[in-house]
């Protein structure tokens, strides 16, 4: 399956026919920290993604100034 | 493994929560965060159903979500956009917020600091002392306040969620920064011609400011501002983020517990006199507010040579009935309304 990572934008294959949270497991990623979206649907980390499927994993993190200074 | 079900419908749910061991299907995770929202703004005494909101909207997910929120709450929200001058990013921000305020019709603000003030964010970030995010938030406030007071707002909104202030927090603590941590607040009330503040979104943490963005259509921009790499409160972020995984809910029970029990204790620390800026007569604390300061050490210039006087009603409202006769007092105030 491909998965597009955002920020900065990058594309890679994956093996797929697993769940969600097998595939953040392997790509290091938290999943408390990203959307994981297939065909303009939301997929929690129980759903399961084919060897067919593009997934797009978006950060939610956001920058910017805080309040520190 | 069987899917996960909402936990109020239990349709198939889009998005887990797990600091609140729960997952939703779409409409039952609008709602709560309506609910959340709604909570906070009670909690807090954010504002009255007829106040007039100025939402400060970057484009980003957080303040689109609350732009969203409180128009489908009802209430009289505009939205403030501040052209930063950043490239492509700034262009495909402000197109983006145009294109919700026109969908949505709701009153739009623009304010273009190289149009306005004559420098952009990056200029200021090369020229000035202060790093590029500190050099923008400061512009950022400053701007808030001075356009929500200009177009007769009476509360500016921003969307700052849990984990901002979870990381601010922590980088506020790290440095035992008191008179931060006394006003690290999800309301700032006004005072001295600085309007009152409110973070409407501080129950609510990024991935679901995020999800609710997503659920709802709201086009935003996903890519990060290309001047934040190596930022501080990424770092932060990233450290609460690490303890969060670990132990889902540290972030809320952090920041939460803080407003409890934390903040009353560094309240005396929030004990300062405002005074109008000499040059802009916008609040400061000094001589000069740090927007000015900046400002001319950017573009050059020294901050006495534009000196503004003070007004009719700042001079009346300083000194007395008693020492000012009372037709000049009266005439003062009276004008400067």
């Amino acid at each position: 399956m491909k998965v597009r990572l955002r920020n900065p934008d990058r594309e890679l294959e994956v093996s797929g026919d697993r769940r969600v949270h097998d595939v953040l497991v392997e790509l290091g990623i938290d999943p408390d920290t990203v959307l994981v979206i297939r065909d303009r649907e939301l997929l929690t980390r129980e759903d399961r993604v084919g060897e067919q499927d593009l997934v797009e994993i978006r950060p939610v993190i956001s920058g910017g100034s805080g309040r520190t200074t | 493994m069987s899917r996960m079900r909402c936990r109020r419908c239990k349709a198939p749910a889009v998005i887990e929560i797990r600091r609140h061991n729960a997952a939703f299907c779409r409409d039952c995770f609008v709602r709560h965060v309506h609910e959340q929202v709604r909570r906070a703004i009670a909690a807090f005494d954010m504002f009255a159903p007829d106040d007039r909101i100025l939402v400060a909207v970057s484009g980003g997910k957080d303040s689109l979500a609350l732009w969203d929120v409180l128009l489908d709450l009802g209430y009289d929200a505009g939205g403030l956009y501040v052209g930063l001058g950043i490239g492509e990013y700034s262009t495909r921000s402000g197109e983006l917020v145009h294109a919700f305020a026109a969908e949505r019709g709701a009153h739009l603000v623009r304010v273009d600091l190289a149009e306005e003030f004559g420098f952009d964010i990056p200029t200021a970030g090369r020229k000035g002392s202060r790093s590029t995010c500190s050099v923008c938030g400061l512009s950022k406030r400053y701007v808030f306040n001075r356009a929500a007071l200009e177009h007769g707002y009476d509360v500016v909104a921003t969307g700052h969620n849990l984990d901002d202030e979870a990381a601010t927090l922590l980088g506020n603590t790290l440095r035992w920064q008191t008179d931060y941590i006394a006003r690290q607040f999800p309301v700032l009330s006004s005072e001295d011609g600085l309007l009152k503040k409110v973070k409407p979104l501080y129950r609510l943490s990024e991935l679901e400011t995020a999800a609710y963005a997503f659920l709802r259509g709201l086009d935003y921009v996903v890519e990060e501002c290309p001047l934040v790499a190596g930022n501080t409160q990424l770092r932060y972020k990233e450290a609460m983020n690490q303890l969060e995984a670990a132990s889902p809910g540290t972030k809320a029970q952090f920041f939460l517990s803080f407003l409890e029990r934390g903040a009353p204790l560094f309240e005396r620390q929030d004990e300062v006199e405002l005074h109008p800026c000499e040059r802009c007569r916008q609040p400061t604390t000094g001589r000069f507010c740090a927007f000015c300061r900046a400002r001319a050490q950017v573009l050059g210039e020294r901050l006495e040579d534009r000196v503004v006087p003070p007004t009719d009603r700042e001079v009346a409202e300083n000194v007395s009935e008693e020492v000012l006769p009372a037709e000049i007092y009266s005439r003062a105030v009276e004008g400067s309304r």
